[in-house]
């Protein structure tokens, strides 16, 4: 049953990069990929009606990290409690810009929302990606689960390589899909930015997969590599399911490697918190798990649903001369 | 200043904020929704530019209340880990149920509603805005069950040091739920209601355009205003009635009440300084008997008053505070079992006279504007503005009353002592540096301030706006131009 969890955790931790990769990376290309005001508003449109539902997923990680494991949702939160912090500032600035940035209709209230929008979340990326990481490779907690040392305990070299892996990932990500969902000029720059970008932009994915799991990164280099291909002869919803192969391949990878612990202990292994040792009681696991039984399908269908009413490519010529 | 305090300030800070976002998102969400039913079954305009004008507020405040959510559901862990290792097996439960099973639900449905308008059939379009305003309330039903089982745990054994989960049900059928689910869902009405009836106010005041508009909104927000009212009074009796058997230090604390009383009167306004659980030097107006009333129903039973309480919770839950370095300057020290009387005494006091304020409101502007008149003295659109913060301060002060007057328990221990679980505030925090909390109390608080700001503006900005304002323009193709 704790297993069965730790895979439901690692599950909606998929959903979220997947779905939240892609508008990481739309907010993250908004200034590279939008060249005016009009062109940034197709790039926000094509995120606008699915990025709250794509956040949704981060909070149900959280709330079902507590309710199964809250050992590890108690540990890792307090001891990456900064990062966390920042993570959130920028969660709050950037889903705040969404909304309010064509509220007001001056270029200069847009143009400080576009850099909140930015900033936010090149933040957010990196934010998900160094908690990710710390997870994997560790923290020093004692016995009881507390950090022993220094409030930056979570930013080493292997998590600001998590950080820029999940950055990367969500840069690619993210202009796959605005080729996937815009047309005209901006789809084919998009395009080509991927294309152009994956080299560089991929390879701390691919290292910290190295670094963890060997030979196991393999996958996410063939669903990458295929991915890119597919968008390389212009065919861009393979691509992006191709992607989607990447993220999957990479979180089973990353847990993979995880289990049966959730969080090690750098200090002394005996303290490394367990999937066993950190889980909640089999009632209150059985009782999540015919929540999620029947709440997760019903997500995915009404959430597809969303996909679907609104699978147009969006131009610029769908935006009102008006803003 | 400590860990603790700290944690707690920040809780408090973010927590009351949230609460600002999320009443007023609960109550405009349904009554938008009506707007809309009206508007889809008459084919009455009016309707149309109702559900528009209150929808686009709805939205503006919708977004504050998501990204603020966000903190709190992450907080728990980060600030008080101690207290996450101890009820995890219970309080999370609750709140995955509230993400899995209700937000997803408001926030695609949402993002639907607003890009939604062309796309969809007009019913199916419909059907959005009542899964948004319909989830919003199983949010808030499965956030209380959390909070109602710290206030008052039940459906758990106590295994190891810690409560084990044995029955979801009584979690969430808790009576301490079913009672504060619609006291606050009708407060959160409230607010809603006196948003309408303000603004509506002033804008037949200014003679805006559509003036049918700010009539029939004047008109809906005063009578939800008048049901809610009657709701809140009816299930905070309840409430209040459970919480005498439940807490009954928190309600002696709510009335400042030093001494047992029998019958026990209740006080409506006290002259001088209620800090002291001695009662010296206080004198209290009060209505005889009325406390008793309150409490048991019964004119002549009595109430038992701090002092007589005190040795009840020494003797049950300990005289002093465990020697452990995690409590820092507590650790063995003896624990105060009185909450902080001002903070509960007034708190009581203004959550009520708050209320009682917005609902009367609504009823007096009703009668201002019958039959087309409309006052003409600046008193008259500053007092429906100045109104509108009168809710919002009721339900702030209901919470941090409730919520202080529960100290020094995070998780209060149920008197019926068939579980012997409870926890105190101090042992809750996790083991941070007072740096780490400073920084995000102050980077948080900032950044909520300038929020407010924005919203605020934007409210405005919107609400003199009036129906132009938000009517989709000319050059609105039909493609996803309304949002951004």
């Amino acid at each position: 049953m704790e297993t069965l969890w730790f895979c439901v955790i690692a599950l909606l931790w998929l959903g979220y990069l997947f779905l939240e990769g892609f508008d990481f990376g739309v907010g993250m290309l908004l200034p590279f990929l939008g060249r005016d005001n009009t062109e940034r508003r197709v790039m926000i449109n094509t995120i606008g009606p699915v990025w709250d539902g794509n956040e949704v997923w981060l909070l149900v990680a959280g709330g079902a990290t507590f309710a199964a494991f809250p050992g590890w949702y108690a540990a890792l939160f307090s001891a990456a409690y900064l990062p966390l912090t920042l993570f959130l500032l920028a969660l709050i600035g950037r889903g705040v810009a969404f909304e309010y940035r064509g509220k007001v209709d001056s270029a200069r209230w847009r143009k400080v929302w576009d850099t909140v929008i930015f900033v936010g979340s090149w933040v957010a990326a990196l934010g998900v990606g160094l908690i990710i990481a710390t997870t994997v490779t560790g923290l020093p907690i004692d016995a009881a689960g507390d950090r022993v040392g220094s409030p930056f305990a979570a930013i080493k070299w292997e998590t600001i390589l998590g950080a820029l892996a999940i950055a990367g990932y969500a840069l690619v990500h993210g202009a796959i899909f605005l080729a996937l969902k815009t047309e005209g000029e901006i789809r084919e720059r998009a395009r080509l930015m991927a294309l152009r970008m994956a080299p560089v932009a991929l390879l701390p994915l691919v290292a910290l997969l190295l670094y963890v799991a060997g030979v196991w990164a393999l996958p996410v280099l063939l669903f990458a590599g295929l991915a890119l291909w597919r968008l390389w002869v212009g065919r861009e919803g393979q691509s992006f399911a191709f992607m989607g192969l990447a993220v999957a391949a990479t979180v089973t990878v990353l847990f993979a490697s995880l289990y049966p612990n959730v969080l090690p202990s750098t200090l002394d292994p005996a303290y490394t918190l367990t999937v066993a040792g950190a889980a909640s009681s089999p009632y209150t696991l059985t009782v999540m798990t015919w929540v999620a039984a029947f709440g997760t399908p019903a997500v995915l269908i009404y959430q597809g649903w969303t996909y679907w009413v609104f699978r147009k490519r969006i131009g610029v010529q769908h935006i009102p001369a008006a803003h | 200043m400590d860990v603790l305090e700290l944690a707690r300030w920040q809780f408090g800070i973010t927590t009351v904020y949230h609460f600002l976002m999320v009443p007023l998102t609960i109550g405009l969400s349904l009554l938008v929704a009506a707007m809309q039913t009206a508007w889809v079954r008459t084919g009455n305009e009016r309707y149309y530019k109702m559900t528009k004008f209150w929808g686009k507020l709805l939205l503006i405040n919708f977004a504050m209340g998501v990204v603020t959510g966000i903190v709190q559901e992450f907080q728990f862990g980060m600030a008080w880990s101690a207290y996450s290792r101890f009820v995890g097996d219970v309080f999370g439960a609750p709140l995955a149920m509230e993400g899995l099973v209700a937000f997803f639900v408001e926030s695609t449905f949402l993002g639907l509603w607003i890009f939604g308008w062309d796309k969809l059939p007009k019913k199916v379009h419909l059907a959005c805005a009542w899964a948004f305003s319909l989830a919003t309330m199983a949010s808030a039903y499965f956030i209380l069950a959390a909070n109602s089982w710290m206030q008052h745990p039940v459906g758990i054994v106590l295994d190891e040091g810690r409560p084990r989960l044995t029955s979801i049900w009584a979690v969430l059928t808790n009576n301490t739920t079913l009672a504060a689910f619609p006291h606050t869902i009708a407060g959160a009405f409230a607010v809603a209601a006196t948003f309408l009836v303000g603004i509506g106010a002033w804008h037949l005041w200014k003679k805006s355009d559509e003036t049918g508009v700010w009539r029939s909104s004047l008109k809906l927000g005063t009578w939800v205003g008048v049901v809610a009212f009657a709701v809140l009074a009816i299930s905070g009796d309840v409430q209040g009635k459970l919480m005498f058997q439940q807490q009954p230090m928190k309600m002696a604390a709510a009335e400042a009440l030093c001494h047992t009383e029998e019958p026990a009167a209740f006080s409506i306004f006290a002259i001088g300084d209620v800090t002291r659980p001695d009662c010296e030097n206080v004198k209290s107006i009060t209505v005889p008997a009325l406390l008793s009333f309150l409490a048991h129903n019964d004119f002549s039973s009595e109430v038992k008053g701090i002092q007589d309480l005190v040795p009840m919770y020494q003797e049950k839950y300990g005289t002093n505070y465990p020697v452990d370095e995690r409590l820092g300057e507590l650790s063995g020290k003896p624990i105060d079992y009185v909450p902080a009387l001002p903070v509960t005494y007034w708190g009581f006091r203004l959550m009520i006279g708050f209320g009682a304020i917005s609902a009367g409101l609504g009823l007096v502007m009703l009668w201002l504007t019958r039959g087309g008149r409309v006052p003409r003295g600046r008193w008259f659109p500053i007092t429906a503005l100045a109104g509108i913060a009168t809710p919002f301060l009721a339900n702030s002060f209901g919470w941090i009353f409730t919520e202080m007057g529960r100290q020094p328990f995070v998780v209060v221990p149920n008197p019926s002592g068939v579980d012997g679980v409870w926890m105190f505030t101090a042992q809750a925090v996790s083991a941070s540096t007072p740096g780490e909390i400073l920084t995000s109390l102050i980077a948080l608080t900032a950044v909520y301030g300038a929020l407010a700001c924005v919203e605020v503006y934007l409210i405005r900005k919107y609400v003199r706006g009036g129906v132009a304002g938000v009517m989709p323009g000319k050059t609105d193709d039909g493609a996803l131009a309304f949002a951004y």
